[in-house]
């Protein structure tokens, strides 16, 4: 991704367009803010040094939570994002042009930055009957997706919907939602799931980009390791309890005023992999666990069919919390023999086994 | 031309202008008018152009998940939809939860209304009315002076809106205009003074530093924002203040932050939002189109129960009625639960009813997706150019209470309180009246429906310290329990059983409806605020909200159409929750046909 630091005057001249018509360009681009010329030059000269990397948002089946929050991001603070990091040219959530003012964007920024733009997607396609449930514009948000995916450099699905297809696609998937790596196949992928992500997790992948100008290091699955390669229970502040088998037994009962662990109240720590009891939410002020319900299991493939949120994990094995999302892989979000329930009658059993030979061995 | 029978003179002979996608709201929603030689609206036909299906996916899950998936159904009013679909579960299962866990609702559920309409105001509408670039000619100096004289706000000094201006400035120099390229600047339908457009620009970025600190009592209670935990019979998180293990619940610096937050809220509307507002409005009050239904037809639901278990209209803080036919002197009881009351139609939606053309109660609720276009459809389904609002144009249902299409929103709730003669709500909208020196008609225009729901955020903040006092109050007499667990265990659930819940989002009324047979979701209604505004088309040929306020506009360009969304974001459209709507089971799913 070393072409970035290429400028956009490079990036013109390259295409042939000669000096002139960039001084033109500019010139439009001042007269169409009632600037002077002035501002032309200055335009012209942010231009010939390194320009802001452009990012397209585009909104397929969702709910908007991803936007929402992205906008939730204390460091980098959203406004420094948007005004010094990227050139966030489409968003439809909050930018000021509506209507064919902007869509004309889409194209510009396509043809002007081919190859070079970032398409950051929320939500996902509906595939049934041609695409009809899903027509921003008056087309088919799969046909807007795949057009606007052709020239972009990379692309980061934000959330569960871009990421896994989320509620929309929950069975009987109504209208073919279909996550965007099952659409697009010739771009580099980022996935950052979560219903919605972490705020800083969304800001820090981007940021990641800007910064060391390379693509993060992805799992097996598309996500980004730094934030997605360890589950929820491997580093739940909770997880004491859990192995000394102290258990929530009902809501609100004496043990969840103690803050012991929500296991047996249907938490799918033990199978997510996310940042949510590392990073945590909103500033680092809580996460589900600290707050006293389960983790849902949000940012994993399919966790709307995975059965209630309040049953209970039973059927994943107990591993390590050296193991990583790679090591494991697809196979931990479903079946893989010996139980966590298991675990928690035998973590007793283990620790004592531990303190045993820790005695031996002083 | 033609009258229709809620009093609009439609007349489609004119241009015709299409604004697709409409920006700056939630989900997707193109609006066709047709303007006369004059450019004035003589004709607005609205469309939802997304669908989910979220109700369908809902049929045999355990009723006690159905607040996460409902959740879903729109991330921006996040939890409102959790909080309608657990009073619509515990209504069916006869659960009460205890009073702590109603204060801890109301606080999460006021947080929702202050967050949202500050954000809607400074990030989702001010564009319409603030010349962004027009805030480059200011002089900070003078623009100071209109602030301090407006507000005692401390970020005030002539330094300050210089550093803002300074910064504006390098942002437009890049020639990366990012949100802001390709906009209306300098359209005369800007009629702010520079100083103002920079204060407001000043503002924009500091709500947006700001709203992220609001939603951290989402976090406090429900663990995470968006889209926070919610608990069938109460709330998960349990109080402990001095306890063994009180580091891990709500505890004394939990509360605290809640205070502090509260406190902030109450300090950033009085003193940024509420003095923006009006001064917004001065420049704008020769502006008064935009009214629509507003002066017509009105509902609300009612929401904020003072105590827990007890949703009358009596205990409800927000008002609860329906107005119709402009008559103020008489607000009408709402009961959702009532067959002849609420009805949904979709001789103009993309759905189709066995017996077509009949009104249906949620409770009777069916939608069957089929997609069709129109015989006078411009394009065809692959790009629609121009829409036939003769046939089936929208994904949005049209319901309608009694027979009349209704605005809902927070312009709603003021209206039904001020005809209540409710000091809460007549009040500030006389003082507001007062400060403009503008007459009680003003209020039914898009101005009169974003300066309410500025009132409302200000009311909102203010009854947050009520729920908070509350809930301390209430821990001090004895009193930590923040769940009711008798009946978690679907053994003690009856066979079969209906509820109905409702809230008033930010946005206006919202109801979920939901049928329990043998411990599993049987079916799940809503009827969301954007689907009462954002309403097609009935069969008696009644116009919805949206379509009602884009009357009689006239657009300086249409071309350049700032009138339109200004309107329609006085609104705060949210178009994934309008559009979700599903069937009973083993219907067919969808019947695509292109004429």
């Amino acid at each position: 991704m070393g072409e970035t630091t290429e400028t956009f005057y490079d990036v013109i001249r390259r295409q042939g367009i000669s000096r002139r018509s960039f001084m033109k360009f500019c010139s439009l681009t001042a007269a169409s803010l009632g600037l002077g010329p002035a501002f032309a030059a200055k335009i012209a000269n942010a231009m010939e040094t390194k320009p802001r990397i452009p990012v397209l948002w585009l909104h397929g089946l969702e709910c908007t939570c991803c936007s929402e929050s992205f906008i939730r991001s204390a460091h980098p603070l959203v406004k420094d994002v948007v005004l010094s990091m990227i050139s966030l040219d489409y968003d439809d959530t909050i930018m000021a042009a509506a209507g064919h003012q902007a869509e004309a964007i889409l194209e510009e920024v396509k043809t002007q930055y081919k190859g070079r733009y970032i398409l950051a997607v929320e939500g996902n396609p509906p595939l049934k009957d041609g695409g009809v449930y899903c027509m921003p514009g008056g087309t088919p948000f799969v046909d807007k997706l795949k057009y606007m995916a052709e020239d972009a450099q990379a692309i980061i699905s934000w959330g569960s919907c871009a990421s896994w297809g989320c509620v929309q696609a929950a069975k009987p998937n109504p209208t073919e939602a279909t996550p965007v790596h099952k659409v697009i196949k010739d771009k580099p992928i980022i996935k950052v799931p979560g219903c919605p992500p972490i705020a800083e997790v969304m800001t820090g992948v981007l940021t990641y980009i800007l910064t060391f100008e390379r693509m993060p290091d992805l799992d097996r699955q598309g996500r980004p390791k730094m934030f997605y390669s360890q589950r929820i229970h491997d580093k739940c502040y909770r997880r004491p309890h859990f192995d000394a088998g102290q258990f929530v037994e009902a809501w609100d009962d004496d043990n969840a005023r103690k803050g012991y662990c929500l296991y047996k109240m249907g938490c799918k720590g033990p199978t997510t992999y996310n940042a949510c009891s590392t990073t945590r939410w909103n500033e680092g002020v809580s996460f589900p666990i600290q707050s006293g319900h389960g983790c849902i299991g949000c940012s994993e493939d399919g966790f709307w069919d995975n059965g209630s949120f309040y049953d209970r994990v039973t059927d994943i094995k107990q591993f390590g919390i050296e193991s990583t999302a790679d090591k494991v892989g697809v196979a931990a979000a479903t079946t893989v023999g010996a139980a966590v329930a298991a675990h928690a009658a035998l973590s007793l059993v283990k620790r004592a086994q531990q303190k045993g030979s820790q005695s031996d061995e002083n | 031309m033609a009258t229709t029978p809620n009093g609009f003179n439609l007349d489609n002979s004119g241009r015709r202008v299409v604004v697709d996608p409409v920006t700056r709201i939630e989900g997707h929603l193109r609006v066709e008018v047709n303007v006369d030689e004059n450019n004035v609206i003589r004709n607005a036909v609205s469309t939802g152009t997304m669908w989910r299906g979220l109700e369908l996916i809902l049929q045999g899950r355990d009723p006690r998940d159905a607040w996460a998936f409902t959740q879903r159904i729109c991330g921006v009013c996040t939890g409102t939809h959790a909080l309608t679909s657990v009073r619509a579960v515990e209504d069916a299962l006869d659960i009460s939860i205890p009073e702590n866990a109603n204060s801890i609702r109301n606080l999460m559920q006021l947080t929702l209304q202050v967050h949202d309409h500050l954000v809607h105001f400074y990030h989702l509408h001010a564009l319409d009315w603030v010349d962004v670039v027009s805030a480059l000619n200011a002089d900070p100096k003078a623009t100071s002076e209109l602030a301090q004289s407006i507000s005692k706000w401390p970020l005030s000094s002539p330094g300050y809106f210089k550093d803002v201006q300074g910064r504006l400035k390098k942002f437009v120099e890049s020639g990366q205009l990012g949100p802001f390229k390709n906009a209306y600047w300098g359209h005369p339908a800007y009629k702010l003074p520079a100083e103002a457009n920079l204060m407001a620009v000043a503002h924009y970025l500091e709500a947006l530093d700001f709203q992220k600190d609001i939603v951290k009592i989402h976090a406090i209670f429900g663990g995470k924002n968006p889209h926070p935990n919610w608990l069938v019979g109460g709330v998960p998180c349990a109080i402990n203040l001095d306890g063994e293990g009180s580091v891990g619940a709500i505890n004394m610096e939990r509360l605290n932050m809640v205070s502090s937050i509260i406190d902030r809220c109450i300090e950033f509307t009085e003193q940024v939002y509420i003095p923006d507002l009006l001064a917004v409005a001065s420049f704008y009050k020769g502006w008064l189109y935009g009214g629509g239904l507003s002066s017509k037809s009105v509902l609300s639901y009612g929401d904020i129960p003072d105590h827990a278990n007890d949703y009358s209209a009596a205990n409800l803080m927000l008002p609860r009625g329906a107005i119709i036919n402009g008559d103020l002197s008489t607000v009408h009881e709402v009961d959702q639960r009532d067959p002849e009351q609420i009805q949904e139609f979709v001789d103009h939606s993309w759905y189709t009813y066995e017996g077509d053309a009949k009104g249906l109660h949620p409770f009777d609720g069916q939608t069957n997706p089929h997609f069709e276009l129109g015989a006078g459809v411009k394009g065809d389904a692959k790009r629609i150019v121009n829409i036939d609002e003769n046939a089936k144009y929208s994904w949005i249902k049209a319901p309608r209470w009694r027979g009349h299409a209704m605005e809902v929103g927070p312009l709603s709730r003021y209206i039904i309180g001020y005809a209540q003669g409710n000091p809460e709500f007549k009040e500030p909208v006389e003082a507001v009246l007062k400060h403009l020196d503008a007459p009680v008609s003003a209020l039914f225009s898009t101005l009169g429906r974003t300066a309410a729901r500025g009132l409302e955020c200000q009311w909102a903040a203010h009854k947050m310290r009520y729920f908070f006092d509350k809930l301390i109050a209430n821990i001090k007499a004895g009193d930590s329990a923040t769940a009711n667990t008798a009946k978690w265990d679907p053994a003690a659930w009856p066979k079969s059983a209906k509820g109905a819940g409702f809230t008033e989002a930010p946005r206006g009324a919202l109801g979920h409806w939901v049928e329990i047979a043998d411990g599993k979701i049987k079916s799940y209604q809503c009827i969301v605020p954007t689907t009462w505004n954002g309403s097609p088309r009935d069969a008696q040929g009644n116009i919805g909200a949206f379509e009602a306020s884009l009357m009689d506009t006239p657009m300086a360009d249409p071309e350049q159409p700032l009138e339109i969304i200004r309107t329609l974001h006085s609104f705060d459209p949210c178009l994934a929750c309008s559009t979700h709507v599903m069937s009973p089971d083993g219907q067919e799913m969808a019947e695509v046909k292109v004429r």
